[in-house]
């Protein structure tokens, strides 16, 4: 496994990593767990590296306000072992804490999964169902933008060329429940697919949802339906049936492999919906 | 002798440990040399093609790059050997050459190497060579390969045909399958593997001009049998021109047994350029360029009576064997296979048929187990299917056909002369039994089925065959085997009592170096650690034939054991002219010799070496030292056996099958470190456990491997599995005075039906027979949605 040549650079700060990303056919090294199998794959053969992995701006997990603010650079464990994002964004807090093995863990970064976006990964589906907002710094200027908006397609975000993640915002669950469901792959352990359901209850009935299905789907994805099946309901077996087959149906575009086909992941979406749901009621 | 049987059986620490787990050991990798050189392949990217031109000058400008070469240049040098000929392959062996010259046959077979100063600058001018190539249609599946219309891959082999092979009889069995009172056929797929181990291929070789010799370092489980095959067969040169040696190994699983064309590239490129050359396989190369194990498609007829009696098997296989032939591939669905399939019963009619076809995939050879698992998997689940046929408790149908022991030894006849040497099945059988609770289980099942929860048992009563073999039995013509299966050892007792072992066996995991010190230490009333055993390397070393089949133990430990016998009989007469004694009246125990019953007058085993090698006085006509070498040839082959119980539970939402429990009972003969067998069963376990559910190479039909990576290959992981519950019983074998069998593969061999028997007795409720490997989620799943079972 060898990589063609590339220049390494380290930036010294947030302005320069900008500066230096946004010389043509350069790339942002983080935790290096997506983009260094595809550089020795020779996948992926970028001139220059910009290793952002040291940017103390980048780092650190706070509370601001009701919502929950994860630096770019924070990793899977530092997420899964957090206690503000435990209490804020627990179905993020679990879903990071099985991403992987410890090693992935360990190095892989939230900005790094969500800027990669591979559609059998945890992160973006969590992100996406949490109504997160991911904050963006580019040549251009800072904006942010909203989960819903930044997963374009299959490896495929909003990013512009040499823009930065620099943080990740999700709003406090508050008191709503949620609950993130895997089913991972016996090889590589990514998703096969995963589901995270948000839900507020009152009076025994639910009256709010939002469901998002990753690793089926070439990005992660709203179910409108889904929750609109739970909506109105006691979450009894009869309405987390309905939601299930909502589910199922609802998703256009669903992937198939050697390990699971399409109907299967399909089919699947539909179960770890309800396992998601049963989980999030605890 | 009390000290003795105390160090032989003991579960003392492994001595290899501390370097392997501080990281000291040096593996193929480690190895720097001055002026070393590397070289990186090119492999063709299409499943069969021919090569129309390679333009390789672009390449050879890149920098750093020494030299860019293709088969053309290497014309010379002969392709690699096909060493176990069986059936009548003879006429169509075809096997790899150092790079191919006009025609590819798999994906990923060697087309053009470059050598640089270092392997980024190989690789990358990798990229700037081109190959024209014709694209011709491929076939992947074996017993397509045969039909008619079917692609064909060489000329030699009209319908892809590369051996037929039968044992047993066939009009015999036929009439006994008419007279039957049930006969049930099944198909069954035993699925492609890739070995997977964890440190991939590699080797550096090193040329003198001056002496016309090399120096090779390679990932090799048999460096001995390397090295004659290379001198003799693809150089042509004198065997004494080469010292083969394997640093550290990290994992072979068979697969590092054979021959391969890189080590013969790495030869001739460092003969051509005059400095040493290096190759490191990529794990991607690993999955493409490595042997692969297993692939059978099969049909089974099993006759039996209405009480459970089995009276016949036919078996008709179609073996994959790749591309082009490995080392000794034709011999592992063969010999290893059909020879085993009338397993732990007395079947009065057995007839197996066998073709071996060349396919467009990677080559195919041994792995772990070897035929056996997949015999072992034939006969399973063939007994389980006459249960299920005859509403018959799968346990009672075992009982009712096993060989009992007092039948032992027993010639299943399919065997070609070789007799099965000891075995007790019932007994593992009820030990099994009783530590899994069976008419519990049955209870507990039923109670979960009403509840909705699909639980499942699976039995496998195996039986295997190693200590491979007595030469004259490998060597008969039916076997074609080409050489003998001896092995041999040099047991020298220093100066100052300290042992040096050399074996011409060779150890990659298996503990040589902590087993074999036990058996000299027990033998000779020494300590473990004044015992060193040295292997893998030719210099130094008397010749091996190499560790696999489960051999080392009972072929080449018992060459160690004859050794340290001849070294006590002669301790005894010089320890009887030291005590001033007649030979006749001293006895050798507890590492000294004495007259018998004057224990307190003695010459220890290291006062009789120090005498021995300063040689002041020695009896007359005795020559110094205490050194002796034994070439052991087994009269027979060794015959393990056990019963292996799996317990499932399948998740009705999505198909997913956990194991809740595993109970292995394993009759590996005598022990010599229980650590260590029980380390091998749990490896053993792990692996055929991952085959069951999990492992599974897959081709697409142009010939691409759609599992070419561990991202997409499911090796399991610890956290797949529950704890073990393993014991054993101890039936030694007669065939060699240790009683050992051998322990290195019977949970590979063992453990598929017992897993695919539990989940189609979970799945009975759905009216489920049989269903193939790995049988993963999504396929139970589809049954459990009422579409195909
Ligand atoms: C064996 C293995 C198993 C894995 N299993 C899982 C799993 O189960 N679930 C899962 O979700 N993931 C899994 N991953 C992926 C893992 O989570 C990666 O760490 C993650 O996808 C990428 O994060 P990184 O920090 O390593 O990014 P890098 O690999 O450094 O970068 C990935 C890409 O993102 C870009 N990038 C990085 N940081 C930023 C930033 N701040 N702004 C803009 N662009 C940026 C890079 O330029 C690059 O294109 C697995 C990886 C491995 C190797």
């Amino acid at each position: 496994m060898y990589p063609s040549n590339f220049d390494y650079q380290r930036a010294a700060s947030v302005a320069d990593a900008i500066q230096k990303g946004s010389s043509d056919g350069a790339k942002f090294l983080a935790g290096g767990h997506s983009l260094l199998p595809a550089l020795k794959l020779r996948l992926n053969e970028p001139e220059s590296l910009v290793d952002i992995a040291r940017l103390d701006a980048l780092k650190g997990i706070s509370v601001t306000g009701s919502s929950v603010r994860i630096g770019a650079l924070a990793t899977h464990a530092q997420i899964a072992g957090s206690a503000d994002v435990k209490k804020h964004a627990p179905a993020l807090a679990s879903a990071c804490g099985q991403v992987g093995d410890p090693a992935v863990r360990n190095r892989g970064t939230l900005g790094g999964n969500l800027a990669h976006t591979d559609p059998a990964s945890d992160p973006p589906t969590v992100v996406l169902a949490l109504g997160g907002k991911l904050h963006l710094q580019g040549s251009g200027g800072n904006r942010v933008v909203a989960a819903e908006d930044f997963f374009l397609d299959l490896f495929t975000t909003d990013l512009h060329p040499g823009e930065l993640i620099t943080a990740v915002e999700i709003p406090s669950i508050g008191q709503a429940k949620s609950a993130y469901a895997k089913m991972a792959h016996p090889a590589s352990r990514y998703a096969v697919v995963g589901v995270c359901v948000v839900l507020e209850v009152s009076g025994g009935k639910c009256s709010k949802a939002r469901v998002a299905v990753g690793g089926a789907t070439p990005k992660a994805t709203l179910s409108a339906a889904a929750a609109n099946a739970l909506v109105g309901s006691s979450l009894d077996t009869a309405a987390l049936d309905a939601a299930a087959q909502a589910l199922s149906a609802d998703l256009s575009d669903v992937m198939g492999d050697v390990y699971a086909p399409e109907d299967y992941r399909r089919a699947m979406a539909g179960v770890y919906l309800k396992r998601a749901v049963r989980a999030a009621m605890g | 002798m009390a000290a003795a049987e105390k160090i032989i059986g003991s579960r003392i620490k492994r001595r290899e440990d501390p370097r392997l787990i501080t990281g000291e050991a040096k593996y193929l990798e480690d190895i720097q040399l001055p002026g070393l050189l590397h070289a990186a392949i090119l492999r063709s990217p299409h499943a069969h093609a021919k090569i129309k031109s390679i333009d390789t000058s672009k390449a050879a400008k890149h920098p750093g790059v020494i030299a860019v070469y293709t088969g053309k240049d290497f014309a010379d040098v002969n392709p690699m050997p096909c060493a176990w000929q069986a059936g009548k392959v003879k006429n169509n062996v075809n096997t790899p050459r150092v790079l191919e010259i006009d025609r590819v046959t798999f994906t990923g077979a060697g087309v053009a190497v470059v050598v640089a100063e270092d392997r980024y600058m190989a690789q990358d001018a990798l990229e700037l060579i081109h190959v024209d190539y014709e694209v011709l249609p491929a076939v992947v599946d074996a017993e397509k390969a045969t039909k008619a219309g079917a692609p064909q891959l060489h000329e030699n082999a009209p319908n892809n045909i590369a051996l037929e092979w039968t044992c047993g009889t066939q009009d015999t069995t036929d009439r006994a399958l008419k007279e039957a009172d049930v006969v049930v056929k099944q198909r069954m797929i035993n699925q492609r593997l890739i070995p997977t181990p964890m440190e991939t291929r590699g080797c550096i070789a090193q040329y003198q001009a001056a002496t016309e010799e090399w120096t090779v370092w390679m990932t090799s489980q048999a460096p001995h049998v390397m090295r004659l095959l290379m001198t003799a067969f693809v150089f042509g040169v004198p065997e004494t021109k080469m010292r083969v040696i394997s640093p550290q190994i990290g994992g072979g699983f068979g697969a590092k047994i054979f021959l391969y064309p890189e080590y013969c590239l790495m030869a001739a490129l460092s003969r051509k350029i005059g400095r040493p050359v290096k190759w490191m396989e990529t794990r991607s190369e690993n999955y493409i360029a490595t042997t692969h194990g297993r692939d059978h498609i099969t049909e089974i007829e099993v006759g039996a009576k209405r009480d459970g009696t089995i009276t016949a098997l036919k078996v008709n296989t179609y073996a994959n064997l790749g591309g082009v032939l490995s080392t000794i591939a034709p011999g592992i669905p063969t010999t290893l296979y059909g020879r085993m399939l009338s397993g732990t019963y007395r079947i009065p009619n057995i007839f197996c048929h066998v073709y071996g076809v060349y396919t467009n995939t990677g080559m195919v050879d041994a792995y772990r187990g070897a035929g056996r698992p997949e015999a072992t998997y034939v006969i399973e689940r063939a007994v389980d299917l006459v249960a299920h046929e005859l509403g018959l408790d799968p346990v009672a149908v075992r009982r009712k056909n096993f060989i009992p022991p007092e039948a032992f030894p027993y010639d299943p006849v399919i065997l070609n002369g070789l007799k099965y040497d000891s075995g007790q099945y019932a007994k593992a059988l009820d030990l099994a039994l009783k530590m899994l609770g069976y008419e519990n289980f049955r209870k507990e099942q039923a109670e979960a089925r009403k509840q909705g929860r699909y639980l499942g048992v699976g039995f496998s009563s195996y039986v295997e065959i190693c200590g491979v073999a007595p030469s004259a039995w490998i060597g008969l013509p039916g076997e074609g085997w080409g050489a003998g299966l001896w092995e041999s050892a040099n047991v020298r007792v220093h100066l100052t009592g300290k042992v040096v072992v050399t074996t011409g066996s060779q150890s990659h995991g298996q503990g040589h170096e902590t087993s074999v010190a036990q058996v000299v230490a027990g033998e000779l009333g020494i300590s473990v650690d004044d015992v060193i055993v040295q292997h893998s390397d030719t210099l130094g070393t008397p010749f091996g034939y190499g560790t696999y089949g489960s051999r080392s133990t009972a072929v080449g430990t018992v060459a160690v054991y004859n050794s340290l016998q001849k070294i006590k009989e002669k301790a005894k007469l010089l320890g009887a002219h030291m005590l001033e004694a007649a030979p006749e009246d001293v006895v050798f125990e507890d590492g000294k010799v004495f007259v018998k019953g004057s224990p307190d007058q003695s010459k220890t085993i290291q006062e009789i070496a120090g005498a021995a090698a300063l040689a002041y006085s020695l009896p007359p006509g005795m020559e110094p030292f205490l050194d002796n070498t034994s070439y052991y040839d087994p009269p027979n082959c060794t015959f393990p056996f056990g019963t292996h119980i799996c317990v499932v539970e399948v998740d009705k939402e999505t198909g997913e099958v956990k194991i809740k429990r595993y109970i292995a009972i394993d009759d590996v003969g005598k022990v010599i470190n229980p650590m260590i067998v029980e380390g091998q069963v749990h490896g053993g376990i792990v692996q055929g456990v991952a085959q069951a559910l999990w492992e599974g190479a897959v081709y697409d039909d142009n010939g691409q491997l759609l599992t070419g990576s561990l991202m997409d290959y499911a090796i399991p992981k610890a956290d797949f599995f529950p704890t073990f519950e393993t014991d054993r019983t101890e039936t030694p074998t007669p065939v060699n005075p240790l009683g050992v069998k051998g322990a290195g593969e019977t949970g590979t061999i063992a453990s598929t039906p017992a897993v695919v028997n539990a989940i189609v007795d979970a799945l009975a409720p759905f009216g489920v027979k049989h269903i193939d490997m790995p049988v993963t989620p999504p396929k139970v799943w589809r049954i459990l949605q009422g579409n195909g079972g």
